[in-house]
């Protein structure tokens, strides 16, 4: 118990104390995640408002393997990643193994199937519902999916929030790819590791508030969405759920 | 009067499940069809085929070249937007340009009495008043062929009059063609000229108004009198 109270207490310490060396790592980690989560969203919602309401051959077949996607393990992104990137890989001539570049590719390419399967799913119910009363007014389908997915706007950035947690959560891509060198490529989820199996607990439990902070500032922004959206809609209808990640 | 529309030994197919089954059902331009029937007699997806929505599985669907046609659902889809907004989007998606549109919208909240909510979400606004907001944006359309589907069957009394008679207003003022569903009988009355009932899909009577409330259906459509028998009590 008391190495649990001087654990915390000294992680306490070094957050109050702006420790320059977690700071930089918790930097480091918002700027990689907000990026590739930045990039996956862009493809991922454009993707995946589409697939919700084009109907060609092959499509469960896709949709298939999208899904299966969401359950791909990091560590197998990473392996793929550095496979990419490495010297004699297709994409070696980038020199981006072991660089912030190739986490914000490991971290985009986890989290692309998550926006794109999230965003296929509210774009289909919403065509489902109310796809018809677009095509009744003549709206292609191209433009019914924009349409569709701007009027799921709010449900939508559900989604974004989603993904920002699974990648500022996920250790085993980034550490393939990045290598976890001090100053370079270490990040909040790599330094616990690393720390904890080298016993500077005071760090790691840092770092470990710091990554609990941001996922518990998601599900407060999630919720202050909730309540705005419902009083600008002045129902409490199809409200935006809480995710927990 | 010219053929707004027609539809020739139409079929449609849901899997094993046939919703409509050689129907042939004519219009003409300014004729105000009633389509009465119990649930999944196929009315709404007679009304879905007369709008292009769904694609026959057998026959013929032909709409007149002059013919434009605005749908209203029983249950208004309404976007995250405002009240003004929604009437403008769905004159813009069909051409119209952003500042015509506007003056438009305007116009048709007007006639629907929506006006001073032009601002307000559409989400926030009660089933009549998102039904009358249907209506105001079919009616920006300036169609000449209105589809209704069970336009008023989830309003109170209330908003029922108040929809039934802004139909009422649009049909007397215009000679729209206007195609709809509904299950009460008393509206089929007061807008209908022309009745059809369905059943498994299948028309079983086509009449003038008239003759459907008011002459004896026993020997010539029986499954007809029975349901008006069932309806009326």
């Amino acid at each position: 118990m008391t190495t649990f109270t001087d654990t915390a207490l000294t992680a306490l310490h070094l957050l109050t104390e702006l420790d320059p060396l977690l700071w930089s790592i918790v930097g480091r980690s918002l700027w990689v995640s907000v990026l590739a989560t930045a990039v996956a969203c862009s493809l991922g919602v454009v993707l995946g408002a589409w697939l919700g309401v084009a109907r060609f051959a092959g499509r469960d077949v896709l949709l298939t393997v999208l899904n299966t996607l969401l359950a791909l393990p990091s560590v197998v992104v990473g392996l793929l990643v550095y496979l990419l990137l490495s010297r004699t890989g297709p994409l070696g001539d980038l020199g981006w193994l072991f660089s912030l570049k190739a986490m914000v590719l490991a971290q985009t390419v986890l989290v692309l199937p998550v926006v794109t399967a999230l965003t296929r799913q509210c774009v289909e119910d919403a065509e489902r519902n109310h796809g018809e009363q677009l095509q009744s007014l003549g709206v292609k389908p191209w433009l019914r999916s924009v349409l569709l997915a701007w009027d799921e706007r709010y449900a939508l950035l559900t989604v974004l929030i989603a993904a920002f947690g699974r990648a500022i959560s996920e250790v085993g891509a980034v550490m393939v790819v990045g290598g976890n060198i001090e100053g370079f490529t270490r990040v909040m989820t790599t330094a616990i590791a690393l720390e904890t199996s080298k016993g500077d607990l005071p760090l790691a439990l840092a770092l470990g508030l710091v990554l609990m902070s941001v996922v518990l500032m998601l599900n407060v922004c999630i919720s202050a969405l909730r309540r705005w959206r419902q009083r600008m809609d002045g129902s409490g209808t199809d409200p935006v759920q809480g995710v927990l990640v | 009067m010219s053929v707004a529309l027609n539809l020739r030994d139409v079929s449609v197919q849901f899997g094993a499940h046939l919703a409509l089954q050689g129907v042939n059902v004519s219009m003409q331009a300014g004729e105000r069809v009633a389509l009465v029937g119990a649930n999944g007699s196929g009315k709404s997806t007679l009304l879905r085929v007369a709008h292009g929505l769904l694609k026959v599985s057998h026959g013929h669907v032909s709409v007149a070249r002059d013919v434009t046609q605005a749908m209203v659902f029983q249950r208004p889809h309404m976007l995250r937007s405002s009240v003004l907004r929604f009437v403008v989007w769905g004159l813009w998606l069909q051409g119209t340009p952003w500042r015509d549109a506007h003056v438009r919208a305007m116009q048709a909240l007007e006639r629907v009495g929506l006006q001073d909510m032009a601002e307000r979400s559409a989400r926030a606004l009660s089933g009549g008043q998102q039904q009358r907001l249907a209506l105001a944006r079919a009616w920006a359309l300036q169609p000449n062929f209105v589809l209704l589907d069970e336009p008023t069957s989830s309003l109170d009394p209330h908003a029922k009059r108040e929809v039934e008679r802004l139909l009422a207003e649009w049909v007397a003022a215009s000679q729209v063609s206007l195609l709809f569903s509904s299950h009460n009988l008393g509206q089929v009355k007061r807008l209908a000229t022309r009745v059809i009932y369905l059943e498994s899909g299948r028309v079983l009577a086509d009449l003038p108004v008239d003759a459907f409330f008011n002459r004896p259906l026993g020997d010539s459509h029986p499954e007809a009198h029975l349901f008006l028998k069932g309806e009326l009590g």
